[in-house]
């Protein structure tokens, strides 16, 4: 990795010249110092705006607070009756994508469980049992626990993921519950939430073991 | 108890001249980021205080020396919880002047641009805040609208409204969305007229003024001694700012002001936190002019980011390459550096060191706000009671970074 000195970010020369802007001094002239005046103009700001937007409230003017989020008024979402949607990237609870026959796509290489930082997914890794034509050359989790009381929304278990078996696009946030138990989010649980589409499919194009057109090797087929 | 007027002296009636104490924190409405003052009163004057920080110390340094280079990005996202994305910025800088690597100009505009909405964030936090402890309610929940709109472009940019984690070391974590200039664009007018209109009930309203000016005064030489940065050492008058003296990304292309102070009062620094602003809202509309819109986002170095998704499905190279980078860490090589940015209060510094493994051997950050704290002892000595709700303020020591 070479070190190119003068077009490194952090050795730049110092800048000769900058400009530097001097920042007011409060005026202390009549208007200020006899209160009234000020006090006055204050309260004809916030009860305009106070008057503006109970007129808006009665008339049924208001503003749609998610289209028009940026404009003057009131643009309190009320929450549950209304709701914001989440953006695309919007980072929710996570779902396990699954393949065309059900089974998990995750293949249990513990790079999610490796690069979660708050440490908190737990995978026992199991083995496709005999004559199966995944065995040997995969692995399945036998248990994919995520608890989402400990979990901080990082991402970085999808970002790590191989196969693109788990996915953090439910668009659902944690939820409420009234005990830690409902925070422990099985595999059955993680295999039934769907994206925000719909679909519990993944992206990933990797052929199955046993497919015609199958084009890579097994331990136990070998071309 | 008896009552006082019953057989007593006159002269026995007066009341005790022991000073009292006073426990202020640490929780305590004005006491933003858990922290304790015991004062000492002599009527309602202050004669001793004593400042008491760590209650909010999580031992970020070793959480981070626990994991790899690139999960340190959470731990320091909650450093200064107010303006996140400055200090992922800081801390990526960090780690690739270790590792000798730049990033593509289109991420460093990118991060110019976060950083700068970020720093908004964090000056109208601080100064909402300020004027909600004297009273002035409502210009808090302007200054707090007006941080909701950029919170949402962080939204829609990073996928979480605080704890972005989207810094990389060689890069972000994705590109910027399609429409990030127009919705920036868009946005900043409406912060800065939210700006001006709030402006309009603070600064002729004498309550405001009078505990504002001429309070908690700093001069130049004992904040400079005191090792002050940021808009803090800028009130008393000195126009250091790392983005000037050291200029780091592309700040060397951008026209901006360094807004000063000439008393080191409250006042200035409340004023040159909305100067500041005023400023970042000018390097917003300079970066998003010359930033790029297409081209690499992370730097071209296998070893230190992962490869695109559609390499790691199909082909073996990109599975290994995934594979170590995941498992083993970003291998940084051996040696110590320390890298300082521009954060919301002043000089971010971090200090890493590496032996080479893929793990941080120390981590070690110098928090802006905890150079800043330790003046604030000899600000409120020989003050009054009320004095210390807007000093302090002023002050914006955010706990999460304080207690490192
Ligand atoms: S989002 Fe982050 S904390 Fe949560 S499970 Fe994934 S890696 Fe772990
Ligand atoms: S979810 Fe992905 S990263 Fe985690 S074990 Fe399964 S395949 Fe590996």
């Amino acid at each position: 990795m070479s070190t190119d000195t003068e077009n490194t970010p952090w050795m730049k020369p110092r800048s000769g010249d900058f400009t530097t802007k001097k920042v007011e001094r409060p005026t202390r002239d009549f208007e200020v110092q006899s209160y009234l005046p000020a006090v006055t103009k204050g309260l004809v700001q916030t009860m305009g705006a106070f008057f503006k937007n109970t007129k808006e409230m009665i008339l049924g003017q208001k503003k749609d607070p998610v289209i028009e989020s940026l404009s003057w008024g009131i643009t309190t979402i009320s929450y549950p009756e209304e709701k914001r949607p989440y953006t695309d990237r919007f980072r929710g609870l996570h779902r396990l994508t699954i393949r065309d026959d059900g089974s998990p796509r995750c293949v249990a290489c513990l790079c999610c469980s490796t690069a979660c930082p708050a440490q908190c997914i737990h995978i026992e890794a199991g083995e496709y049992s005999e004559g199966d034509p995944r065995r040997g050359y995969e692995r399945y989790p036998a248990k994919f626990v995520i608890d989402e009381l400990r979990c901080i929304f990082c991402g970085f278990c999808v970002e790590a993921c191989p196969c693109d078996a788990i996915r953090m696009d439910t668009g659902l946030h944690a939820v409420p519950y009234d005990s830690r138990e409902q925070f422990i989010y099985g595999k059955d649980l993680l295999m039934g939430m769907t994206g925000r589409d719909g679909s519990r499919l993944t992206e990933n194009p990797r052929h199955e073991p046993g497919d015609p057109d199958h084009p890579g090797i097994d331990r136990e087929r070998a071309h | 108890m008896e009552p006082l007027d019953q057989d007593l002296e006159e002269g026995e009636l007066e009341m005790p001249a022991d000073p009292m104490m006073l426990n202020m924190g640490p929780s305590h409405p004005a006491m933003h980021g858990t922290v304790r003052i015991v004062v000492e009163l002599s009527g309602e004057t202050i004669t001793k205080a004593d400042v008491q920080i760590g209650y909010l110390h999580r031992g970020f340094e070793k959480m981070c020396e626990r994991g790899n280079w690139n999960q340190c990005y959470p731990c320091v996202d909650r450093l200064n919880y107010v303006s996140p994305m400055l200090n992922n910025v800081g801390f990526s800088l960090a780690v690739e002047k270790m590792l000798g690597v730049t990033v593509p100009e289109r991420t460093q505009y990118y991060r110019v641009a976060l950083g700068e909405l970020a720093r908004i964030c964090d000056h109208l936090t601080c100064n909402g805040a300020m004027a909600m402890e004297l009273g002035a309610f409502t210009p808090f929940l302007w200054y707090v609208r007006a941080r909701e709109m950029i919170w949402d472009i962080f939204e829609e940019e990073t996928g979480a409204r605080v704890t972005h984690s989207f810094g990389r070391v060689g890069g972000m974590a994705k590109p910027p969305t399609a429409y990030f200039k127009d919705v920036v664009r868009a946005t900043i007018p409406r912060v800065l007229a939210v700006l001006t209109e709030s402006e309009g009930l603070l600064l002729k309203n004498r309550i405001f003024l009078d505990r504002l000016e001429n309070v908690g005064k700093v001069s130049k030489e004992v904040a400079l001694d005191l090792g002050w940065t940021g808009p803090t050492l800028r009130s008393t008058g000195v126009p250091y700012d790392v983005r000037r003296a050291h200029p780091y990304l592309v700040y060397d292309r951008f026209e901006f002001d360094i807004p000063v102070g000439t008393t080191g009062d409250n006042f200035d620094r409340f004023m040159c936190r909305q100067e500041e602003i005023r400023q970042s809202a000018r390097i917003l509309e300079q970066c998003l002019d010359q930033m790029p819109d297409d081209g690499p986002i992370n730097i071209d170095d296998p070893r230190v980011v992962l490869p695109p998704k559609e390499e790691v499905y199909s082909t073996i190279e990109g599975t290994i390459q995934h594979f170590k980078i995941v498992m083993e860490g970003i291998k940084v090589p051996a040696g110590e550096v320390y890298s300082y940015t521009e954060g919301g209060n002043g000089e971010l510094g971090f200090y890493l060191v590496s032996d080479g493994s893929g793990t941080p051997h120390r981590v070690r950050i110098r928090p802006p706000c905890f150079a800043i704290t330790q003046a604030l002892e000899r600000m409120i000595v020989g003050a009054m009671i009320p004095d210390i709700v807007p000093t302090f303020g002023s002050l914006n020591m955010i706990g999460g970074e304080c207690d490192h």
